[in-house]
């Protein structure tokens, strides 16, 4: 196991009081797979990996375990983290147009990760940073490489991000929404692009997005999430086949498909996304949920193992 | 960027122009005259002096004269300094105003960058408010409060400094100005870098930068702090006309001999040209100043073309 996350919680001091963003999740992640990571906004998913990467808000904090390569990572200090971030693992980010350093040139931003972490002399710096922009399909990267980014793209920020996140190879790449702030027909290669790199050069990645549709071409296992906590783990076929959550089943029911051929408007998960600081007593899906009923007004379902593969976390012995 | 600089200069014609009429007439529409004694001279020794002065003629004659003048770069004679032209005054008096005002801008700068970074990255702590409470306090209070303050701790009760004076330009002398034109910059200046660093400590590129594995302080020197002194970069051009300028009242007070005070007393004595030449060297000041300005954030902002 390359990541093991047990029991991880983090919380926010707000004004507000504290907001519990991700409640006691656990995972993790094998060598060389792809982990899709699903649920909307607020659900938890990007803070749970900001959390990993020691990358929270001020006013955040993080409870549990996190086993990377087994090792405790959780809590370590700053000097200790920077140690294994952007050397044995990564995080890229949704929007690569504010992601990068505006006042700095492509190069420099790239080089610099290589003489702090592995000491190359300024030569093989450039000759490492040119390879990994080739490798991301950059054309004429000697060319941009002493470009700012503003004279980028979109996509091919998002690229220059992806570069500099492998410049250490890194056995693992967490992409955070790496598609959302793009145009859907960059969509399509950027997420190509990642999972190539992922087999190519053997490296673990985590997909976190909104959209299912992303998934499933590219991921090996998808976890869904909702209200800070894990509702379903499963392998991305099966859950596609047969979701076994209610709000996983809502997930795919929403999306649009383009063999659909009776005209009916599209799905819709009725009902707003919970609401963390006045989460429900029981299941925190409950508010949206058609197949609640007793239990799940009062006791929130523990994730339970149903088959070797998937776990769920839902009262419904099955969904019908 | 040479063509650029060449335009800007060109199009602060007209505003300099503008400026320069401006001043002339509401110069002439003060009370009183140059001339104006408590006892009254003579008809004919004023009517010598007025025609010695070219001061006879109708305004609107005396206005093309003073710009047929000045475009000769030639600032007329004082009224009140005899046997000094305006041209000389300035040139004696600048290099004075200017050495503490550029000493004035610099400790502002450090300090004050220095502070506002460092409360920026203590947001909320002890620290952070001392640095902001008193960077308003020394916003709040004029320097013609703070120069007689100063002057009574440190001149009268301390006896460690001159209360005033300039001393041929000693080190000693130049001390309680210089703080008192330092000190509002300074405040200005902490604030607004707090601020700015503030928001760029929060900013993705700033995550990013925590999440290649670069230390703290290659985060905040390397990749923050260019971002976050772009706002004092932008004030720096006002900010220095105005410790360069706003040493008028400190130059009273303190009696150092630079152009402030020779503005002060010219605008008191209705000397004319003293108060337009001052006006005008001054007006320039601040064009050249802004133009530098915008040439070096081009430099700081790569997104920011100058041309």
């Amino acid at each position: 196991m390359l990541l093991d996350v047990q029991n991880l919680t983090t919380r926010f001091h707000t004004h507000d009081g504290e907001v519990c963003a991700v409640n006691n999740i656990n995972f993790s992640v094998e060598a060389g797979e792809c982990l899709g990571v699903v649920g909307e906004s607020g659900s938890g998913k990007t803070q749970a990996f900001l959390s990993i990467m020691g990358l929270l808000a001020k006013n955040g904090s993080a409870d549990g375990q996190v086993y990377f390569d087994g090792r405790q990572i959780l809590g370590l200090s700053g000097n200790e983290l920077n140690n294994l971030r952007g050397v044995e693992f990564s995080m890229i980010f949704q929007d690569p147009m504010t992601s990068l350093n505006p006042f700095m040139r492509i190069s420099r931003q790239m080089t610099e990760v290589l003489s702090e972490h592995q000491g190359l002399s300024e030569k093989d710096a450039v000759k490492r940073s040119l390879d990994l922009l080739d490798l991301v399909g950059i054309p004429e990267a000697k060319k941009r490489f002493s470009m700012y980014p503003h004279e980028f793209s979109g996509g091919m920020r998002q690229r220059v991000m992806i570069a500099m996140a492998l410049l250490c190879e890194p056995k693992l790449l967490i992409a955070d929404e790496p598609t959302t702030a793009l145009d859907v027909t960059v969509q399509a290669q950027i997420l190509e692009l990642i999972a190539r790199l992922g087999s190519e050069l053997n490296m673990a990645t985590v997909l976190i997005t909104h959209d299912l549709g992303v998934i499933a071409g590219l991921s090996d296992r998808v976890m869904v999430m909702y209200g800070g906590r894990i509702v379903e783990k499963a392998p991305v076929r099966d859950l596609f086949k047969q979701p076994q959550h209610p709000y996983s089943k809502g997930l795919l029911e929403s999306m649009p498909r383009v063999d659909d051929s009776n005209n009916k408007s599209l799905y819709t998960i009725p009902g707003q996304p919970p609401d963390l600081q006045a989460l429900p007593l029981g299941c925190a899906f409950i508010p949206r949920c058609e197949h609640a009923f007793a239990p799940c007004e009062n006791q929130v379902p523990d994730l339970v193992k149903i088959s070797s593969d998937r776990f769920k976390a839902c009262h419904l012995e099955e969904l019908p | 960027m040479l063509s650029y600089a060449l335009r800007r200069l060109g199009s602060a014609i007209p505003t300099l122009f503008i400026i320069i009429t401006v001043a002339f007439f509401m110069m002439r529409l003060a009370p009183g005259g140059p001339f104006d004694r408590e006892k009254q001279l003579p008809p004919e020794i004023e009517a010598n002096i007025l025609k010695a002065y070219n001061l006879d003629k109708p305004i609107h004659l005396q206005y093309l004269d003073y710009m047929k003048n000045i475009l000769r770069g030639d600032f007329g004679p004082s009224y009140k300094y005899l046997d000094f032209t305006v041209n000389d005054l300035i040139l004696t008096g600048f290099p004075v105003s200017m050495r503490l005002g550029l000493y004035a801008i610099t400790i502002a700068i450090v300090i004050g960058v220095t502070a506002g970074t460092i409360a920026a990255l203590k947001q909320n702590s002890l620290f952070d408010y001392l640095v902001m409470g008193v960077a308003m306090t020394g916003i709040a209070i004029p320097n013609f409060v703070m120069a007689p303050l100063l002057a009574l701790v440190f001149g009268v009760y301390l006896s460690i400094l001159p209360v005033a004076g300039w001393g041929g330009g000693a080190f000693k002398y130049q001390i309680l100005p210089v703080i008192t034109l330092a000190l509002p910059q300074v405040a200005y200046i902490a604030r607004l870098t707090r601020g700015s660093m503030v928001e760029i400590m929060n900013s993705n590129f700033i995550r990013t930068a925590r999440a290649k594995g670069l230390s703290e302080k290659i985060v905040v020197v390397r990749h923050a702090l260019r971002g976050g002194l772009l706002p004092v970069v932008s004030y720096l051009g006002p900010a220095t006309a105005a410790v360069i300028t706003g040493s008028v009242v400190i130059e009273s007070i303190f009696d150092v001999p630079g152009i402030g005070r020779y503005f002060v007393n010219g605008a008191l004595n209705r000397d004319y040209p003293v108060v337009m030449g001052v006006v005008i060297f001054y007006a320039i000041l601040i064009i050249v100043l802004n133009l530098i300005v915008d040439l070096v954030y081009g430099f700081f902002d790569p997104r920011v073309k100058v041309e």
